[in-house]
């Protein structure tokens, strides 16, 4: 056995490594940007779709995040979902006529709310509503409404295809 | 078949006296803890053994883990042109299972059975014995030390494993097959929640150090006092500990996965 | 001061796997004598040692060490008794990560509280006494086993206690290691006014320096005495084991099937 004092030095150096490590780990493997959590206000705004919107999604605004959602539940009454998001104190100059919609980060991503600014001179702040909303877009229901789509303009065009030869047709026929 | 049901029902209540006896030994080890000013230079000492002592070995496997996993990730990824994602895919590998998973059978493997060996010869040899005749209590003297070490250890070597094994995964990747070492650490930082995953795996490490020590510090004491003894208490020993873990580890990854 | 250190009366132990090793056995320690109990192996006379510092309990009866009731003690209080006890078991029992000196002053520095060179001055006496002043620096693994056997000697009156017990002192030393160790024990014992106890299978060397001995055989005392009376002792027991003859009552012949069986029927498994 090494002298007491080496075994402290080294064993205060392997201590000293492990700090570093998780020092690495926190802010370059996870990007951990602060430590405490950001003081934030809270914000409700109703949806009558969230798609895949998840608690701790991401608040945007313009691309930039500024929160994320804290809560979500369903009202009772109007079976709308209730959306409580958490914006950062810093940001507290959003008029309170914005409006907010949940997107897709890339085309199958996940979902996220981005608040788009509009005009007012008074501003969100604890408790407020965002009263113009947009729901998501569910995938399966676009790719219905398109086969719909598709389906109708086709009985159109098969009418009009079948007038066409028949003419095309006759033309050939009459040469 | 009666002498069947005798031996089945014997060496059951055998192996649960057994589990009861280890378990009272954790609770007088965690229980009557050193005497911080007198022990506390003792468990510095085990801190030292079973902690820097592994630290070659833990570092060593780390990096090599690491860029196999660039190596093996890059190339699966390639094929669905999503080689911008091995950031991540290490990331998050590493810290949440490889990270705290293989340093525990790693750690069990080199201190683990160092521990049970020492204990077990201790006790062949009647030091322990001794010990308790001059009136000092060996297990707070020698086990408690010992299974404290652990405790700290484990965490510790897990936090260095980690970031040694995305370093490794970063020389392969970013150096060697040439994904572009921004895209690497951003995606990694985007993808990867200090508080889910890092956390999280180090919380992993922490319970699987108390399994893995206390496994050691158990099989040491209740050897059988002979070289063969001492000899299958210490494969015993790794071979009890790694099972654990693994078993640990899902429990708590389904634990962890479903938020608690 | 009680004349019997230590007093066991109508003690009976079963070990964990069901072997009694004692039943009902009585006896006395007195204080400031050599008192040597023998016996065939096996017979738990490592295990009487264990009973009496309390390591063990036994199942009936009661042992009594310095006026107290070594079993009735709490913890602490067992603790505080055992430091007024040493015991130098078979194998030393040396720390193996320690030098000579750290382990003779092992106890002193877990139980008191003096200075180092106080501490420096009892250790090199400690081994001054077994003549092993000279080997202070050493490991464990540096010392032949006689030495080390010496050396745990110093290490177990480091605190001078009142009863000293030996485990199979004698066992695997070479003539001069055993005339060494047999001066000591008995110098000790009259220099420091101890009480000691000797646990042996070693007939000649024990029978040398005790002043009472005690025959233990299958769970009880076959027979006590001076060594001389034991040795005049006509009882077939006591005439085998003191000398060494191979058949008596203890048999030559583990218990088998009888010879016909074994030899004339074939295969010794039919």
């Amino acid at each position: 056995m090494l002298p007491q004092r080496y075994i402290e030095t080294l064993v205060g150096l392997f201590l000293l490594f492990a700090i570093l490590a998780l020092t690495v780990l926190a802010f370059k493997v996870s990007g951990l940007t602060n430590l405490f959590p950001a003081k934030t206000y809270l914000v409700t705004a109703e949806f009558d779709e969230i798609g895949g919107l998840k608690v701790r999604s991401a608040v945007k605004i313009g691309g930039v995040q500024v929160g994320e959602v804290s809560k979500i539940a369903l009202d009772p009454v109007t079976y709308r979902a209730v959306v409580t998001l958490a914006i950062d104190d810093r940001y507290n100059d959003i008029p309170d006529d914005s409006s907010a919609g949940i997107f897709t980060s890339g085309l199958l991503g996940d979902n996220y709310i981005a608040i788009t600014p509009m005009y007012n001179k008074t501003f969100l702040k604890n408790g407020s509503q965002i009263e113009m909303t947009r729901s998501a877009m569910v995938l399966e229901k676009l790719i219905g409404q398109f086969l719909y789509k598709i389906g109708n303009s086709g009985n159109d065009s098969n009418a009009n295809s079948n007038a066409n030869s028949n003419e095309k047709g006759d033309k050939h026929a009459n040469q | 078949m009666m002498n069947q049901l005798v031996w089945l029902g014997q060496s059951g209540i055998e192996n649960l006296r057994q589990l009861g006896k280890t378990g009272l030994l954790l609770f007088h080890v965690v229980f009557s803890p050193p005497h911080w000013r007198k022990n506390f230079p003792l468990v510095v000492q085990q801190v030292y053994a079973e902690g820097v002592l592994s630290l070659l070995i833990i570092i060593v496997s780390s990096l090599f883990i690491g860029m196999v996993l660039a190596l093996q990730g890059y190339h699966t990824l390639a094929k669905f042109g999503a080689s911008q994602q091995l950031g991540p895919l290490v990331a998050l590998s590493v810290a949440r299972e490889l990270g705290p998973v293989v340093t525990a059978i790693l750690f069990a493997g080199r201190a683990g059975s160092a521990v049970t060996a020492e204990i077990g010869l201790m006790k062949a040899t009647e030091q322990l014995s001794s010990m308790e005749m001059m009136a000092v209590d060996p297990l707070r003297r020698v086990i408690s030390p010992r299974f404290w070490g652990g405790f700290i250890s484990m965490p510790l070597l897990t936090m260095i494993f980690n970031m040694t094994a995305i370093y490794g995964a970063y020389l392969v990747g970013v150096k060697w097959l040439g994904v572009d070492g921004g895209v690497f650490w951003s995606n990694m930082q985007s993808s990867v929640e200090f508080h889910a995953d890092i956390v999280n795996g180090i919380l992993k490490s922490m319970v699987f150090g108390v399994a893995v020590i206390w496994i050691a510090v158990a099989q040491g004491y209740f050897a059988v006092p002979t070289a063969a003894g001492i000899a299958s208490a210490t494969t015993r020993s790794v071979v009890y500990a790694s099972l654990t873990v693994l078993g640990l580890d899902f429990v708590l990854t389904a634990m962890m996965i479903g938020e608690w | 001061m009680p004349e019997n250190l230590v007093e066991i009366s109508k003690m009976s132990f079963v070990h964990e796997n069901g072997r009694i090793v004692f039943q009902d056995v009585d006896m006395v320690i007195p204080r400031g004598k050599i008192t040597a109990i023998m016996g065939p192996s096996g017979t738990g006379k490592t295990t009487l040692l264990r009973l009496i510092g309390g390591q063990l309990t036994p199942n009936a009866g009661q042992i009594k060490v310095a006026g107290q009731y070594i079993h009735q003690l709490s913890r602490k209080e067992l603790y505080q008794a055992r430091k007024r006890m040493g015991m130098l078991f078979q194998s030393g029992g040396l720390f193996t990560h320690l030098n000579v000196f750290e382990n003779v002053a092992f106890a002193l520095r877990e139980h008191t509280r003096l200075s180092e060179s106080m501490i420096r001055t009892l250790v090199l006496m400690k081994l001054q006494m077994v003549g092993l002043r000279g080997t202070w620096s050493l490991m464990p693994s540096e010392l032949s086993g006689g030495m080390a056997r010496r050396v745990a000697l110093a290490r177990a009156i480091a605190l001078d206690p009142e009863l000293i017990m030996y485990d199979e002192p004698f066992t695997g030393q070479d003539p001069i290691s055993m005339g060494v160790l047999v001066k000591l024990i008995r110098t000790l014992n009259d220099a420091l006014g101890l009480t000691s106890v000797i646990v042996s299978h070693d007939v000649g060397e024990t029978m040398s320096i005790a002043d009472y001995v005690y025959v233990i055989s299958d769970r009880h005392v076959i027979g006590q005495g001076s060594p001389g009376s034991i040795i005049s002792n006509t009882s077939g027991e006591l005439q085998q084991f003191i000398k060494g003859l191979p058949d008596g009552p203890v048999p030559f012949d583990y218990p088998a099937v009888s010879i016909e069986q074994d030899f004339l029927q074939g295969s010794a498994a039919s």
